[in-house]
This record gives C-alpha cells, sequence and structure tokens, in this order.
C-alpha cells in the first residue's frame, strides 16, 4: 500500500495514557504513511506528552484537563489552521485500531461525518444489561436525527470531513457527553451527513464496560438531558468550505 | 412599629444601599452586577423610611400580607442574580476554555520554532502539514499557576 494520507490529521486526545499512547502513536504513523498524528495531552500528571513525543507525535499540551470534548475542539482547531482536510479521532488506549482508519476514510466520500461502529457486526465487542438498553435507546433518537441508521453513537472513533472540521472547530461541545451525542446532534442539524461503518474493537487495557443498573440509569439520565437539550440550542451554520 | 425597630431598619437599608455604592465607587464591582444590589438597596430603604410605600403596594398586587411581598420581591431578586452569575460562570469557562487552546498551539509553535532553530517566533503561521517535528517535552509535574514559563525551556 502506497497511499499516502497527507490531508489527515489523526487527533489523539490523551489524560494520563503514558502506558498505551506510545504505542498507539507507533500504530498510526505506520498503518497512514503521510499523516499528521496530533497528541492533545489534556492536563495529564503523568509523562504522556514526553512519551508520544518521543514516539513521533505532534504533541499539543492544553494547560489544564478540558475533557475529551475539550481536546478535539483544539485538534479540529489545529487542522483548520496548518491546512489539514479531514481529521480522525482515535482514543489513546488501544481500542481503535488505526488500520481501520482507510474505511472510515472511504465512507468520508458520501458522509461528513462517519463513525466506527462496534455493534455493527464487526468484532465481538458486548455490552450487556442496562447500559446496553441505554446505548439502544440513543441509538434509536440519534439516527432519527441523522436520518440514517446509527448503531453505536458513544463510538469515539470517528472520522471528519471538511465541511465537518470547519463546524467542529468553532462548535464541539466540552460539556459530559458532548463529544459524542451532542457533537453528532450539531452536525446533523446544521445539514451534515452522518454516517456508520463497522469495525472491530480491542479490548481496553483497563478494566471493562460497567454493568451497574444504577449507573446505566444515571448515564441514561444524562444522556437524555444532552439529548434535549442539544435539540433546544439554535442550529449552526457551516461555512462554505472549499 | 417602635421607634427603635423604624431607625434600626433605616439603618440596615442605608448602610447596604453605601455598601454597594462604595464598591461601584472604587471599581470592586461593575454596574451590570452592582445595579441589582442598588435596586435592592434602594428599595429597602424607600420601604425603611415610609413603610405606607409597602402596604400600598401590597394591597395593589392583593397581598394580604405586606410581609410576604417582602418576601417574594427578596427572593426573586436573588435568583435574578443567581441565574445572572451562572450566566456569566459559563461564558467565563468557555473563555477560558478557548485560551487554553490558544496557548497550548502558541506552545507548540514555540517549540517547533525553537527546535527549527529560530527562537521566538511564536506567530502561529502556517506550517507545512506534513512536517512533524519532534520536541523534548518536560515531565509535567504538580505546578502552581505561573510556572508554565518553565516548561518551555
Amino acid at each position: 500500500m502506497t497511499r499516502s494520507f497527507r490531508d489527515l490529521l489523526v487527533v489523539m486526545p490523551a489524560f494520563n495514557e503514558e502506558e498505551s499512547v506510545g504505542e498507539v502513536v507507533r500504530e498510526v504513523l505506520a498503518a497512514l504513511p503521510g499523516a499528521g498524528c496530533l497528541v492533545v495531552d489534556d492536563g495529564s500528571r503523568d509523562r504522556t506528552a514526553e512519551v508520544a513525543a518521543a514516539a513521533g507525535a505532534t504533541v499539543a499540551q492544553l494547560p489544564f484537563n478540558l475533557g475529551v470534548g475539550g481536546a478535539m475542539r483544539f485538534g479540529f482547531k489545529h487542522a483548520l489552521l496548518h491546512g489539514y482536510r479531514t481529521v480522525v479521532q482515535i482514543d489513546s488506549d488501544g481500542q481503535h485500531n488505526p488500520v481501520d482508519v482507510p474505511k472510515l476514510l472511504a465512507g468520508l466520500e458520501h458522509a461528513d461525518v462517519v463513525l466506527g461502529a462496534r455493534f455493527a457486526g464487526e468484532g465481538d465487542y458486548r455490552v450487556r444489561g442496562p447500559r446496553a438498553w441505554a446505548m439502544k435507546l440513543l441509538s434509536l433518537f440519534l439516527s432519527r436525527t441523522a436520518g440514517a441508521k446509527l448503531t453505536d453513537t458513544t463510538s469515539g472513533y470517528r472520522a471528519s470531513g471538511p465541511r465537518a472540521v470547519a463546524l467542529f472547530a468553532e462548535t464541539y461541545p466540552a460539556e459530559y457527553l458532548g463529544d459524542t451525542i451532542e457533537s453528532l446532534v450539531i452536525a446533523a442539524r446544521a445539514g451534515l451527513v452522518v454516517r456508520q461503518v463497522p469495525v472491530a474493537m480491542r479490548e481496553r487495557s483497563g478494566g471493562t464496560p460497567s454493568h451497574d443498573p444504577v449507573k446505566a440509569a444515571v448515564y441514561l439520565g444524562r444522556a437524555a438531558i444532552a439529548l434535549v437539550f442539544a435539540h433546544l440550542k439554535p442550529r449552526a451554520r457551516i461555512e462554505a468550505v472549499a | 412599629m417602635s421607634p427603635v425597630a423604624y431607625v434600626f431598619s433605616i439603618v440596615c437599608a442605608a448602610v447596604a444601599l453605601l455598601f454597594a455604592i462604595d464598591l461601584l465607587r472604587r471599581g470592586r464591582l461593575r454596574e451590570r452586577h452592582a445595579i441589582w444590589w442598588i435596586v435592592a438597596g434602594s428599595l429597602a430603604l424607600l420601604v425603611a423610611i415610609f413603610p405606607v410605600t409597602l402596604e400600598w403596594a401590597a394591597s395593589v398586587i392583593g397581598a394580604e400580607v405586606p410581609t410576604n411581598l417582602v418576601f417574594f420581591v427578596s427572593i426573586a431578586l436573588l435568583f435574578g442574580v443567581a441565574l445572572q452569575l451562572s450566566s456569566e460562570l459559563t461564558k467565563h469557562e468557555e473563555k477560558i476554555r478557548t485560551l487554553a487552546e490558544a496557548v497550548a498551539e502558541l506552545e507548540l509553535q514555540v517549540r517547533r520554532s525553537q527546535q527549527a532553530g529560530e527562537p521566538r517566533q511564536a506567530s502561529p503561521v502556517r506550517s507545512d502539514a506534513a512536517a512533524t517535528t519532534r520536541a523534548p517535552i518536560a515531565p509535567r509535574t504538580e505546578r502552581a499557576p505561573g510556572e508554565t514559563e518553565q516548561r518551555l525551556g
């Protein structure tokens, strides 16, 4: 494969990920020759920035923790400033396999935002119980908003095309669940096309998803609030992107 | 109402009002925050000096017990102020977030420039997208605000 990914910026929000971030950066650089690899160190207290830089990533250090949404908006702004047309978000804990990025990019030919969906057939990622129902319900509502079937709306593995990058550089929310749920609503309501492609997820290095029903209920409640308020906000406008 | 209570209520209202005005005068309180406290202090002073105004207002609105009107207006005012403060806080969080992004970008540029052997060119100029420069980054330790410059060295 000799394809070059010059227009692509891989953004990896990282908060205290010194153990995994180096390996993920090396995988990204190997799988995506020519692509920019930006690690946004979100106020880590460990050696995340050092490890990422040593692995060959461009590292930006936020002066304090802003959350995934905060780190991502920085990534989108950085992409705009430096002329990258597409942004792919990859978690620095190693649960996303950079080898799948071309699949997401292929999806971008007919969409502005492409989610890497964990339940859409590939891989063996499973969540059971109340948390699964919560995620199902969310997917149902967000699929309606987006006008397309979305099965894994809380996926942090996603690609954004030029129109989405311009939109998100201004509006990417920093609130809890803002980076997953609300950002999709913002994109869909601004007229962007949101689609998903199936990807396999690797086991997260630390722990499994929680199956506590109380936590699941709280999660669903917060998600519902995020969803409702995302719809109540004024629509974002996208400026013309070449 | 006893003369003591009458004087006491006037003094309290006057002190509250003067305190707000003094803060405003010394630049410790901005107008848009001070306005509510000045309104509250003025109302309190008016009612303290002329208790009939409270009775009149209560009868106009239809409050059977005039004191209830006092409570209602006080709570409404506090509610308004609290809401205004929450809103300002949100605005400030957004501004701080934007500044943090700008700082991170500038810091990245400074590090790149220093690597390239041209120190002190920190403007966020468009650089080649493919140029990924490596940078030695100081380990981040617990630090107090204001110590951030040391990380750039």
